[in-house]
């Protein structure tokens, strides 16, 4: 299997502080890959150096073959790729339908079509085009500015961190969504501190210390392997085993009005 | 003189001010900094089309009831295009680098107001400092119930004011180029991550605002002196009209115009007409202290 992402050695940094030191590492079509690792270490710089919002300084990006290195953001996203940043994400005084006609700013034909089918699996989205991005919650937000990156039909989806400031039950369903995405074709590569969610649905991941690839392997066996578990995935408890459950109950509100209604019954 | 009769005037000088300050505040939104040479690309406005009815002799008769001649219709497209020609290649000789380095927005305003002294100069050079006229043309004034009077040219002047904002808000929300402006102002990075060429966007604003602000010259030149120092007088006026708007909003900066244009005008029924330039800075101060992102909001 070629890749359809291949990042050789690439060095970024801002001005004289170096944050990415010489990374390297692939993407498949149609595969998810994210990448986990401590805070300040590179993640979200070496997005920016793969999408070119951020020039590399040394080091190669291939897109589908092509060398896309430091090519400025609107030719990446000619080229087939998509960024959605971690904030700031949508245009905030312009309104949903105009949020995604943005996106589609490259595109000749079918943007309406295309609105159409995205907004098929945003029920919330579609129900008020005309509702300006500003007055959406975060989670709508969220898929809004998936949609938006969605637009051009990219072959490759950069994601920063999606779920940062969701609730347990919005992390849910927009791992659900990139899953779907996945299964239409788009291959995601996406930085994540729910390492563990995060984790379960990728093909692969990469664990970033200092700037620098410290393990890379398949999801499941990130998930299993003791070291990893350790330094990422215990926030809430070290043990890798009987993890699933205890999340949710300390910080889910959506959910606990459910299961009162279970008791009474 | 009578307060309604002040405030048509008002209203006059508010639309020569909210027609420039649309402009101001479109780039001021877009590109994040004041302009300040925005009141001399004004002048530059008034000298081109004057240019084409004065220097070149190009004005023919007389359009009655306007006291204007035939030719400043092919004047005002000549200065609109001329202007906007000039704020675009401004921006790709000086802004743009200075954006590339990464240099702060005080960076911008300040080399703005050096291009405002260059370009004061520089119509100086050319056209001198003596007051020149588009025409000698009389223009009688109609007389409105209650003995108020108001010039043919004065109704041109107000109306095509509101043809442009009419113009400008179809641009903004009925566009791509439109929606794309406003994409940019809200998020300049993000509308590059969309596959938005956000240079090609500023160079579009920069034109857009100066078409504006020529026409806006020709218009206050209209029922005026041309002078080399013209439109740096408005240039007050108009940045409290671009701050009573809310920075990035043009229809706020068109009311903010006509605000500030009527209670400059009217205030002289109370103070003597000396002081009356001072209006816009009390408002601007006013406005600052109380309300800094303005009477309907500031994408700034």
């Amino acid at each position: 299997m070629s890749a359809l992402l291949e990042v050789t050695e690439v060095h970024a940094g801002y001005g004289d502080v170096k944050i990415v030191h010489g990374i390297s590492l692939q993407v498949a079509p149609s595969e998810i890959v994210t990448i986990i690792g401590p805070n300040g270490a590179g993640k979200s710089t070496l997005l920016k150096a793969i999408f070119g919002t951020l020039r590399p300084t040394r080091g190669s990006v291939v897109l589908d073959g092509a060398d896309v290195t430091g090519w400025p953001a609107h030719r990446m996203v000619q080229a087939g790729a998509a960024f959605v940043p971690q904030t700031n994400n949508v245009f905030p005084s312009l309104s949903i339908k105009e949020n995604l006609e943005m996106g589609a700013f490259r595109r000749a034909s079918g943007v309406a079509q295309r609105m159409e089918e995205l907004l098929a699996q945003f029920p919330d989205l579609a129900r008020r085009p005309g509702e300006l991005a500003s007055r959406l919650s975060g989670g709508q937000r969220q898929a809004l500015a998936m949609c938006r990156a969605l637009m051009l039909d990219p072959r490759l989806l950069l994601v920063d961190e999606p779920t940062a400031a969701l609730s347990p039950v919005m992390r849910e369903q927009l791992f659900a969504q990139i899953e779907a995405i996945r299964d239409s074709g788009v291959a995601i590569l996406m930085v994540e501190q729910n390492a563990r969610e995060a984790l379960a649905i990728s093909d692969r991941g990469y664990v970033l210390v200092n700037g620098q690839v410290a393990v890379e392997d398949s999801g499941r066996a990130l998930l299993d392997n003791p070291d990893v578990g350790r330094m990422f995935l215990g926030r809430m408890d070290p043990d890798v085993t009987g993890d699933t459950g205890d999340t949710g109950g300390t910080e889910d509100v959506e959910t606990t009005p459910a299961e009162p209604d279970e008791g009474t019954r | 003189m009578d307060f309604v009769q002040l405030a048509i005037v008002g209203l006059l000088v508010g639309s020569v001010v909210g027609l420039g300050a649309m402009g101001l505040t479109l780039s001021f939104g877009i590109m994040k900094f004041a302009n300040f040479s925005h009141g001399d690309m004004m002048t530059l406005g008034m000298f081109l089309a004057f240019a084409v009815v004065g220097n070149m002799g190009l004005a023919g008769p007389q359009m009655a009831p306007l006291s204007i001649p035939v030719g400043l219709i092919a004047g005002v497209v000549f200065a609109a295009a001329g202007v906007a020609l000039l704020a675009a290649g401004v921006d790709r000789v000086v802004y743009r680098r200075l954006r590339r380095r990464g240099s702060a927005t005080i960076t911008m305003a300040i080399a703005s107001l050096g291009i405002a002294i260059m370009l004061r100069a520089a119509i100086q050079l050319t056209w001198g400092p003596l007051p020149a006229r588009y025409s000698t043309g009389i223009n009688p004034a109609w007389r409105l119930p209650g003995d108020l009077l108001i010039k043919p040219d004065q109704v041109l002047i107000i109306g095509l004011t509101l043809v442009l904002a009419v113009a400008l808000y179809l641009i903004m929300y009925r566009t791509r180029l439109g929606k794309a402006m406003r994409a940019t102002a809200d998020n300049a990075e993000l509308a590059d991550i969309a596959g938005i060429d956000t240079e090609r966007i500023r160079l579009a604003t920069w034109m857009i605002a100066g078409a504006l602000i020529a026409v806006a010259g020709v218009m206050f030149a209209v029922q005026a002196q041309l002078r080399f120092d013209a439109g740096f007088e408005f240039l007050l006026p108009m940045f409290a009209a671009t701050i009573l708007g809310g920075i990035g909003n043009p229809w706020g900066a068109l009311v903010g115009g006509l605000v500030v244009g009527i209670s400059q005008e009217t205030s002289t029924y109370w103070i003597p007409s000396g002081f009356k330039a001072g209006v816009p800075f009390m408002i601007l101060i006013v406005m600052l202290l109380t309300r800094p992102r303005g009477l309907f909001g500031s994408t700034f």
